[in-house]
């Protein structure tokens, strides 16, 4: 079964000593699923904090755990019988409820009322059977005592809010009548229905055309700035993460790598992973140069995770540290400046002279 | 065929130097007034009751060694391009040409020694290598089906191969399911490579890859063309990508080419207003830019729907400068600047091609207050002159271009283009507007103008046009003089240096800040 916390707080009743002042706080959060091949560890000590108003971008290559986190926070691994399949422990406080420990139940009042997810797929997280109005009904529905009529308006509103043509109207369509953009559109109107506080965003752009995307990514820092709520964006790309996000958090093998607001992660970035991610994006606002610079190899696998630092076989600087430090031991972030964490074992000299001298020249 | 071998080899080291202005290289494919219509049948007799045009009259040429970027949202109809092109599908009408043999209706037999020279890449790397098969049957495949023996033996070949594409050859048996999204599309790029293809058209080899990995194949495909002189057409949503690899690129919306240019002219000004909101829709990876939001243009809505595309302009519904004319006539790709062809009636960057209609339609108006119209102020090259207010300020960022417009030969533009800025200054008379106006139009005739005879009645009417719309706002305005002493400096600029593509995005930055000054008031 799951791995509880030790605290064993329950919700409502916040540890006075370990309630944390921001509105969201993860704690050494780790996910594990045993399979027939392996403990799989999705998330392995992560730690997080984020405020109201604030957009937190998590960015990672595929399997780099950063879904896995967003499911966590709203407790969807421990739905049905995955609960049984999934190890959990670490702490999440939302708002001074802490929520790995908390019952089912009271995760379940939360979710969507408090929290709210957008998928990255529309039409798989849609129902095709049911029409959308009904759907975005039911959301409302299941956290206020209203009529169906109410919520019918509540509906119609909020599609209105997220620039849906013609809502009153399109309120009794099904999901395969809408577009992609329309679709995702519908998911955030549903997702804000309830005026959720903490808002997960799991790759929202990423089906969308970039035209559709800029309207979908001015739509939810509009919406922020509306309802002040909290705003996770997980993504792939970078692009989208400059355009939304105050703070960054980098994932790589399951653990943050980097972490710090954007600004900084972008121009003074600390962690070679993260100079590789930019190394590799073709930019549009920049001259062409000659090549992109790749990180070599593939991502690892989360049954095998390297030892030391999981970057040290796709690292071009794991040999300058003396010894065998960047096989053997685990880096632990460590603070760069204000805000600004890195876990890489590479001396602060060492990273200032090779992203001078190395990297920022070639981007 | 071994004649355009030897070419094609002597080509090599020529394209790996240059990978820009390949206007003059060999054309190996051309691509005439292609269509394909997808029919939509109903009711029991299967009767035809529609179509969808996904590619609807298309032409385009690609020359030896080059790599033609095909951009476009969903829907647009690049993949279908693609798949026909290579004959995987079979063409409504229209002409393809390769290597100046005309293989629109060849059939399927007489297809295949072809095939040698036409290779494509998918997008899946999953669903395009077929599971029971190991990887050396699937790379070995060309060679089996062409009834190839290269040099060595076909296992040594395919083992080449894959250590081209950066795979190890112990590769050789093993299965796809137990290689990752990216080893997997090396595979697909192994097979595609096989015969030597002088051809290989990439439908989104990269979008379903991670960004670490997409730059390595990325690279990869890059090395190959240097090392094989290959020619790629190179089908991609994501315009960063498109960029980086492409010499050429051509923008599709609804099934035809609006915009087609080499790299540089496009991304740094480009003239289709579509092609325009399609970059500014690009998420850039620096934070500082954030804000700016006023450089961004978002569009409104989708993509119309395939099956009945919009009359005239198919972007005349989403577009910002839509008029009338918009709405009836369909616009032709006309090559405005040398090696940038465009499909609209009011270009970006150039002068407008009918400048005589300038009522918004109703949806433009809508769409205009999507487009920032104070960029003037941030100092960027590309201007968006207040669309909003009139149509009238676009033009006047032309005058800005008259040596351009006199090197297009279509010097009416160009002796329209000045009056409003001077009209803004002087503002009291129509008289004096068209005297003004005419100066302009003698202007344009020193810096090499041939025809001149139509120039004088043009300009008369521009002038009256101009000063109908624009002079009692203008007659307000104190910072006037500005327009004036850009237009000025605009003339000089153009006297100086001559008919330059940098030179005139200086001289736009002048011309439309002084003019958005003026008109703002």
């Amino acid at each position: 079964m799951t791995e509880l916390s030790k605290t064993g707080a329950a919700v409502g009743e916040p540890t006075p000593a370990k309630a944390p002042e921001a509105f969201l706080e993860v704690r050494d959060l780790k996910v594990h699923f045993p399979t027939d091949d392996g403990l799989v560890k999705s998330v392995d000590g992560l730690s997080f904090s984020l405020e109201k108003g604030r957009t937190l971008a998590i960015v990672g290559e595929s399997g780099s755990g950063k879904s896995v986190t967003s499911q966590a926070i709203m407790g969807l691994h421990r739905l049905g019988t995955r609960g049984k399949n999934v190890r959990m422990s670490g702490e999440i406080w939302l708002d001074g409820k802490e929520l790995v420990s908390a019952a089912p139940d009271e995760v379940r009042k939360l979710r969507g009322r408090e929290m709210a997810m957008i998928f990255q797929d529309p039409l798989s997280a849609m129902h095709p059977y049911y029409k959308v109005g009904d759907q975005i009904v039911e959301a409302y529905r299941v956290h206020h005592k209203v009529s169906k009529k109410v919520a019918r308006a509540r509906a119609i509103e909020m599609l209105d809010r997220v620039g849906i043509p013609e809502p009153a109207k399109r309120v009794d369509g099904y999901p395969h009548e809408f577009s992609g953009g329309m679709r995702q559109r519908a998911m955030i109107a549903m997702a804000l229905v309830n005026n959720p506080e903490l808002l997960i965003a799991d790759e929202p752009t990423t089906a969308l055309d970039v035209t559709v995307q800029a309207q979908i990514l001015d739509l939810i820092r509009d919406l922020q700035k509306e309802f002040g709520s909290a705003v996770i964006m997980i993504t792939h790309d970078l692009g989208v993460v400059a355009e939304i996000a105050d703070d960054v958090l980098v994932m790589y093998g399951g653990r943050c790598v980097e972490r710090g607001p954007a600004d900084e992660v972008f121009d003074k970035p600390q962690h070679p992973y993260t100079w590789g991610l930019l190394g590799s994006m073709p930019r549009i606002d920049r001259e062409t140069s000659e090549r992109l610079i790749p990180v070599k190899g593939s991502p690892p696998s989360l049954i095998n995770v390297p030892s030391g630092c999981a970057f040290h076989p796709r690292c071009p600087y794991a040999d300058i540290p003396k010894g065998n430090v960047t096989r053997t031991v685990r880096p632990e972030l460590e603070l760069v400046s204000t805000g600004h964490w890195s876990a890489c074992h590479l001396s602060a000299e060492d990273r200032q002279r090779i992203w001078t001298e190395e990297i920022a020249p070639k981007l | 065929m071994s004649e355009t071998k030897k070419t094609d080899e002597a080509a090599i080291p020529q394209q790996a130097s240059a990978s820009e202005g390949s206007a003059d290289r060999e054309v190996l494919l051309r691509v005439e007034g292609l269509t394909k219509h997808f029919p939509i049948k109903k009711g029991i007799l299967q009767r035809q009751v529609g179509a969808v045009k996904a590619v609807d009259g298309i032409d385009f040429e690609v020359r030896k060694g080059e790599t033609l970027g095909v951009v476009g949202e969903s829907g647009c109809g690049k993949s279908t391009m693609g798949r026909v092109i290579t004959r995987l599908q079979d063409p409504t009408g229209g002409k393809i040409t390769f290597e100046g043999r005309d293989i629109t209706r060849l059939k399927t037999g007489q297809m295949r020694p072809l095939r040698r020279d036409i290779q494509m890449i998918f997008q899946d790397p999953y669903g395009s290598l077929n599971p029971r098969h190991t990887i050396g049957s699937i790379v070995s495949a060309p060679f089996r089906l062409q009834g190839v023996e290269p040099e060595g033996g076909v296992k040594k070949e395919v083992q080449r191969l894959l250590s081209l594409v950066g795979l190890s050859p112990e590769h050789y048996n093993r299965y796809p399911h137990e290689f990752s999204g990216g080893q997997r599309q090396r595979i697909g790029i192994a097979r595609a490579l096989a015969l030597k293809p002088k051809l290989v058209v990439a439908d989104e080899p990269v979008s379903a890859l991670d960004v670490s990995i997409q730059a390595q194949v990325v690279n990869l495909m890059d090395d190959l063309q240097e090392e094989l002189g290959l020619t790629y057409v190179i089908i991609a949503h994501d315009l960063s990508v498109v960029r980086h690899v492409s010499d050429r690129i051509a923008v599709m919306y609804l099934g035809k080419i609006v915009e087609l240019a080499d790299r540089t002219s496009l991304y740094e000004s480009p003239m289709h207003p579509y092609t325009k909101a399609l970059m500014s829709a690009v998420p850039v990876p620096d934070p500082k830019r954030r804000g700016q939001k006023s450089e961004r243009i978002l569009l409104r809505g989708d993509v119309p729907s395939p099956i009945a595309p919009p009359s005239g302009c198919r972007f005349h519904t989403r577009c910002w400068k839509a008029t009338e004319i918009c709405r009836t006539t369909e616009p032709q790709l006309v090559e405005l600047r040398p090696g940038q062809r465009v499909a609209c009636h009011h270009p970006e960057n150039f002068a407008d091609q009918a400048p005589q209609d300038t009522v918004l339609l109703t949806a433009a108006k809508e769409a205009s207050e999507l487009v920032p119209d104070a960029v003037a102020s941030g100092g960027s090259a590309e201007k968006e002159p207040a669309a909003k207010e009139a149509p009238e300020p676009a033009e006047a960022v032309e005058a800005s271009e008259v040596k351009e417009a006199a090197e297009a030969s279509e010097p009416e533009k160009a002796a329209e283009a000045p009056v409003e800025p001077t009209g803004s200054s002087k503002t009291e008379e129509v008289s004096e507007a068209s005297e003004t106006a005419a100066d302009a139009s003698e202007t344009t005739e020193t810096t090499d103008v041939t025809e001149t005879t139509e120039e004088a009645s043009e300009t008369a009417e521009a002038a009256e046009a101009a000063e109908t719309a624009e002079a009692p706002e203008a007659a307000e305005t104190a910072e006037a003089p500005e327009g004036a002493e850009a237009a000025e400096a605009v003339e000089t600029s153009g006297k100086k240096t001559g008919p330059g593509a940098k030179t005139t995005n200086e001289a736009d930055t002048a011309g439309s800040a002084g003019t958005q000054e003026s008109t703002d008031k």
